[in-house]
């Protein structure tokens, strides 16, 4: 079952990334840590991110399940990733919704697959809503405050 | 006091558009009601019981005349004349038209206001002590930090979509003004061998099951401020319950690891978020700062001219000591005898924000205890705002007493409430007007809910009344010796509840005790915790 997880290249609406996307399955957060040759994972709410930690130099996609839109950990599980130096795929799954999309990308997540695919158009307009942003967070986009004080 | 530059604004004005795109897709039937839902809430629309209610920030409650206007010309164009101002220092309009929301957020931005992050499971508006930047005993004015958590906090992308819904509140003396420990996270902000940092509370709140927030941590230097701030939140987001909606808020994680254990957590994740380098550049703090510089105080007068007794009573009871000794603070009070508290016509809105540009810098506070406030007014100027806001029927001289009553909008509005509880205000504060009782008791402080939310803050009550529904009828719940101050503690129930008539005999049976009761100079808070619940007992049910 464990095997069968996790979504297809094909399922994925937005990538922002130039690299072959992982082709195999995902494997639960417990697998992951048990087989040494996992590359893909899936993380689901209840998971602690930081238990990959230790293997993020082998991991090539992370896939972050939102079963229900309203449950914001996945957005945590992101951040955590990127601030330890995961590099690789990054990827939304579930109840991705056209409003998450600008907080997602700046959580660091860089691939999306929702499990209804969205409007292009409102897609589109929804990843460049935020001309600018007030917090630092995993996009290393510079801040509203960053701009105001530039020597 | 605050003002945008091209970078808020632009935030702003992107917000309205973005509404405007999803009330679009709403109607287009892209997004359904369950997920436009949170979409709406975060833009301050509610649904209650008869229609859209829309709240609108007030950021740390502090406001100008030009922004009053606005809200009142808000009120004449989008609703019936009249908005409400909240506990948290907001103001709510309670017959707003969805098609017409997205219009009356584009007239607020052209005034630097809006109504993000009012609702939903998101960091809600910040609050701050009304007498900031005019209290003799400040240690600094707490509105910089608040503003700098505010933006911190606008459209955070991690904590968009929390267990619960987040509510922070800043201060900055030892004097607690804004309920501070009664918050998810209040902090206070403190000088310590002349270094500024913040000391933090988590946990606290009113609703079901009230809790007061235990320190965190005593002191965290202020330029850690914001990192600080991130790991509480990181860690509730985390770890906060998700599988039942009343056990969602931060007080229950807290309380169910035990503070010593969330502590733990949060200083783990603050270490890292050290590392990883959130903190707003140093020099932000300072810009804030520079737009709350105190304005040009002038010396003059320190005493009125009490021959006019009404006048000289609005003076004892509505003004508060200020920083500069020729001038006070001025409370305008919502609270007319019989009246809606918290409620403003349009026309009032108008009168206090001429009197604020006339007479107070052009500064306007909402106090949490759903009073309008004029922070700083040369005692020379007093009898003249003085008459304005009477003419005005603003000047009802009831501060902190018995006639200044919390009350939420119960089931007159809300879609959650089980009883009314602004009938019940109204009689209450005639009842006490009429028999001149109000200025015999002196302060104390009665807080009504219509429902076990407690937006009314009946937990905080020196006397605290909850509405329930008994069977099909509204029946009214006392409880005594809660305090939301310095001195916080939660009110006691005493015992069965009460119809609608009884609770108001009850009401009056606790003060008759307590006038019998108090010993020099004791207010009735006091008086309670001297002597303890039994008398009062006895008198309601023995």
């Amino acid at each position: 079952m464990a095997d069968n997880l996790g979504t297809s290249p094909d399922e994925v609406q937005f990538r922002f990334r130039d690299d072959e996307p992982v082709d195999h399955a995902a494997v639960t957060v417990d697998s992951c840590c048990d087989q040494t040759n996992a590359t893909a994972v899936r993380i689901e709410p209840g998971d602690d991110a930081r238990v990959l930690l230790p293997f993020l130099d082998r991991l090539a996609l992370v896939e972050v399940n939102f079963p229900s839109f309203g449950d914001g950990r996945g957005y945590s599980a992101a951040r955590i990733l990127r601030e330890a130096g995961y590099a690789g795929e990054l990827r939304a799954v579930g109840a991705v919704l056209i409003d998450q999309l600008s907080h997602m990308r700046r959580c660091g997540f860089d691939s999306f697959a929702p499990d209804k695919r969205l409007d292009e158009e409102d897609a589109a307009r929804a990843f460049a809503t935020w001309e600018n942003v007030y917090q630092r967070a995993a996009d290393a986009r510079r801040t509203i405050a960053d701009k105001r004080h530039e020597a | 006091m605050y003002r945008y530059d091209q970078y808020d604004q632009a935030m702003v004005d992107a917000r309205v558009e973005e509404f405007r795109d999803q009330a679009r897709r709403r109607l287009e039937g892209k997004l359904t009601e369950d997920q436009f839902k949170p979409l709406r809430l975060m833009n301050g629309l509610y649904l209650q019981l008869h229609a859209y209610m829309l709240r609108v920030a007030i950021p740390y409650g502090t406001l100008d005349a030009r922004q009053m206007e606005i809200l009142a010309d808000i009120a004449d164009k989008y609703d019936r004349g009249y908005g409400h101002f909240t506990t948290r220092q907001n103001i709510q309009y309670n017959w707003i038209k969805l098609e017409d929301c997205a219009d009356a957020l584009a007239d607020l931005a052209t005034v630097e206001m809006h109504a993000i992050q009012t609702s939903g499971n998101c960091i809600r508006n910040i609050s701050s002590d009304h007498f900031a930047g005019a209290a003799a005993d400040e240690v600094v004015d707490p509105r910089p930090y608040a503003e700098l958590m505010r933006q911190w906090s606008s459209f955070h992308p991690e904590f968009t979509y929390l267990p619960r819904k987040f509510k922070i509140a800043v201060i900055a003396s030892e004097k607690d003004r804004a309920a501070m420990r009664l918050h998810d996270i209040g902090v206070r902000i403190v000088a310590r061998d002349g270094e500024v940092g913040a000391q933090f509370y988590a946990g606290g709140g009113m609703g079901r099951t009230p809790m007061i927030a235990p320190l965190i941590r005593d002191f965290v230097p202020i330029d850690q401020f914001i990192t600080y701030a991130e790991a509480c939140l990181r860690v509730y987001n985390r770890y906060g319950r998700r599988d039942n909606k009343y056990k969602a808020r931060i007080k229950i994680l807290v309380h169910e690891l035990g503070a010593a254990e969330y502590i733990r957590q949060v200083e783990e994740e603050f270490a890292h978020l050290l590392s990883v380098g959130v903190e707003p550049p140093r020099e932000e703090l300072a810009r804030i700062t520079a737009y709350f510089a105190p304005p040009a105080f002038v010396d003059g007068p320190k005493t009125v001219d009490r021959s006019d007794p009404d006048f000289a009573l609005w003076v004892d009871r509505n003004t508060h000591r200020h920083k500069h000794d020729a001038y006070v603070s001025a409370v305008i009070s919502l609270k007319p005898a019989g009246g809606i508290p918290g409620d403003a016509t349009s026309e009032q809105m108008r009168v206090v924000a001429r009197l604020a540009r006339e007479y107070s810098f052009d500064e306007l506070r909402v106090m949490h205890t759903q009073n309008l406030l004029l922070p700083h007014v040369r005692i020379a100027d007093l009898h003249a705002v003085w008459t304005a806001l009477d003419e005005a029927g603003l000047g009802a001289p009831n501060m902190d007493t018995i006639e200044d009553i919390i009350a939420c909008p119960g089931l007159d509005y809300c879609s959650l409430a089980n009883a009314r509880s602004i009938p019940l205000a109204q009689r209450i504060s005639e009842r006490f007007a009429e028999t001149g009782r109000t200025e015999v008791v002196g302060e104390l402080k009665l807080k009504i809910s219509g429902c076990i939310n407690a937006c009314g803050h009946h937990h905080a009550g020196h006397i605290g009344i909850l509405g329930v529904d008994k069977k099909g009828t509204e029946n009214y719940q006392i409880s005594l010796g809660g305090s939301e101050a310095e001195d916080v503690s939660l009110a006691k129930i005493t015992g069965p509840g009460f119809d609608e008539d009884g609770v108001i005999a009850a009401v009056e049976k606790v003060t008759d005790i307590y006038l019998a009761t108090r010993a020099d100079g004791e207010r009735f808070l006091d008086t309670y915790r001297r002597i303890g619940m039994e008398p009062f007992k006895e008198a309601l049910y023995g």
